[in-house]
């Protein structure tokens, strides 16, 4: 195992009890020492999306489990799971559904909790996924306009207008 | 469409800089923002340029449906100068990332500068309201009201677990960001004020200087804000960071009482040099005004100075931006003649024996 912080071998595993839940750590002897000598008094480092993401995905992960990871793509908007992680912003509302179990972990360590509490939009408290499908479905009607698949399109355009119109009645 | 004359806009200054509202000699502005998507578009990084023109399209005529009054106006960022946009920055109506992004965005703003609507920002739609002093139980009122007018004809992406969805995993949730600009000046005089943020840190607040992210701390002003947005509600993120407030502007005059007690000739010394280079200088840049102005706002405060206005004093520090004072002067001026101008408007405004005093029309 290589230590979190460089690239040599994972000699000190560490396990940090922190707000009662464990948090480990590998590290190499230097960055262990480092770990070690820190002081409580240091500024308490703001969580950075980028350090929270690395190191996340470093913990139990192989190198063919993270580029396996990194391949995943949303069928909606077609961002990588690498994209994500080079850039820190995701591509639709989708990603938080197909990256579910990946975020999770991410989400936590932010924020410390993983469900909602607060204002919902009075007309979707039941959310808006089947809106954001509308994306990969006006997609896959073009793509398939341009295969001269009419059938396909017509199909395709139906689905759209069915979500469409319910959409429409309940915005008046 | 561009009815908003920002030249004119350059000679006023927004509701948030009155220097009123509770606490205000210390805490500047409360402010509130909400991040929103359109649940039927890819987020902005993912967007195509005929999806950003759609989006731009569908919230700007529901922005400008939903006021009763009439009172915002919209402009069309991508459509403007360098200067003005780095002019809207200045003011806080959009974020240095609007003004230097590409392609359909804008921004509403009403009248009085309390709200403003940013389009194609990190996320599809971020509404701003910002109150002068410590008020954001008003400014929450005010903006939660706003987004639900909004969400009655468009719909915002949510999920029922997560909430409202963003570009961004940090503000999943509420996609509240809820800060609170102050002056601090004696924290900094006295070095309390690293002491001050670890203090914010633990209990997950983040500080920023004026001009938001990575922005350094200019005039001693800083920002604190929540940086939590899931599992709390909004209203419990209002009420945390309006409950550390009033302990930092305790701390902060505790700091203050001191300086005038244990060393006031040094103190009453630093102030009057302060405005006695405001008030002379021939040429001075943006960042020496801000760290005298800071000085000069402190003492007249603590009555040391009894001839100038906090408002007027809240103004110069932005009516000095660089930007600001190209709008006043009415041409493009480089770093050089920037600073000479920049010290003709400050001796202007701080020289008033000539009359009634000037205002800052």
């Amino acid at each position: 195992m290589k230590c979190q912080q460089c690239n040599k071998t994972a000699t000190f595993h560490i396990t940090e009890l922190t707000k009662g839940k464990p948090q480990e750590l590998h590290l190499c002897e230097e960055h262990a020492r480092h770990y070690l000598t820190q002081s409580d008094d240091e500024p308490a480092v703001a969580p950075n999306l980028a350090g929270v993401l690395a190191q996340q995905l470093s913990v139990g992960q192989t190198a063919e489990e993270l580029a396996r990871l990194d391949q995943r793509m949303c069928p909606v908007c077609g961002i990588t799971f690498y994209e994500f992680r080079n850039q820190g912003r995701l591509g639709c509302p989708h990603d938080y559904v197909c990256f579910e179990s990946e975020l999770e972990p991410l989400i936590v360590n932010i924020h410390g909790e993983t469900e909602h509490v607060g204002k919902k939009p009075a007309n979707y408290p039941e959310g808006t996924e089947h809106l954001t499908q509308l994306i990969r479905l006006r997609r896959e009607m073009g793509a398939a306009v341009d295969e001269e698949d009419y059938e396909r399109a017509s199909q395709l355009r139906d689905e759209i207008r069915t979500i469409e119109e319910a959409a429409h009645k309940k915005n008046g | 469409m561009n009815a908003l004359d920002l030249s004119e806009l350059a000679r006023t200054s927004g509701e948030w800089l009155r220097g009123s509202g509770p606490e205000s000699d210390i805490v500047i502005s409360s402010r509130i923002r909400l991040a929103r998507n359109l649940a039927e578009f890819p987020f902005i990084t993912r967007a195509s340029q005929a999806d950003r023109t759609q989006i731009e399209s569908v919230l700007r005529e529901r922005i400008l449906a939903i006021q009763e009054s009439g009172e915002l106006e919209y402009v069309n960022v991508n459509e403007l100068h360098g200067i003005d946009r780095q002019f809207l920055v200045e003011r806080q109506l959009i974020s240095r990332e609007h003004a230097e992004s590409e392609g359909a965005r804008g921004v509403a703003i009403n009248r009085n500068e309390q709200v403003s609507l940013m389009i194609n920002e990190e996320d599809h739609l971020r509404i701003q309201v910002m109150h002068s002093g410590l008020d954001l139980e008003a400014a929450w009122e005010q903006i939660d009201h706003i987004d639900s007018l909004m969400a009655e004809k468009v719909a915002f992406a949510f999920h029922p677990k997560l909430g409202y969805l963003t570009a961004c995993p940090t503000n999943v949730g509420t996609g509240l960001r809820v800060s609170v600009m102050l002056h601090l000046p004696a924290l900094v005089l006295t070095q309390q004020i690293d002491k001050a943020f670890r203090a914010l840190q633990k209990i997950s607040l983040a500080v920023r200087g004026l001009y938001g992210e990575g922005s350094q701390a200019m005039g001693d002003f800083y920002q604190i804000s929540n940086q939590i947005t899931l599992g709390k509600s909004e209203i419990s993120v209002i009420k945390q960071v309006g409950d550390v407030v009033p302990r930092l502007i305790e701390w902060e005059r505790t700091a203050r009482e001191f300086l005038v007690k244990e060393s006031h000739e040094n103190l009453h010394d630093k102030v009057a040099r302060a405005y006695g280079i405001l008030r002379t200088a021939q040429t001075i840049s943006s960042e020496e005004t801000m760290h005298l102005l800071s000085s000069v706002r402190m003492g007249v405060n603590l009555g040391l100075i009894s001839d100038l206005q906090i408002p007027l004093l809240n103004e110069l520090f932005i009516h000095t931006q660089p930007a600001h004072l190209q709008k006043l002067r009415g041409v493009e001026l480089d770093t050089a003649d920037r600073n000479i101008e920049r010290a003709r408007y400050l001796r202007r405004h701080l020289n008033k024996d000539n009359g009634d005093g000037e205002s800052a029309n």
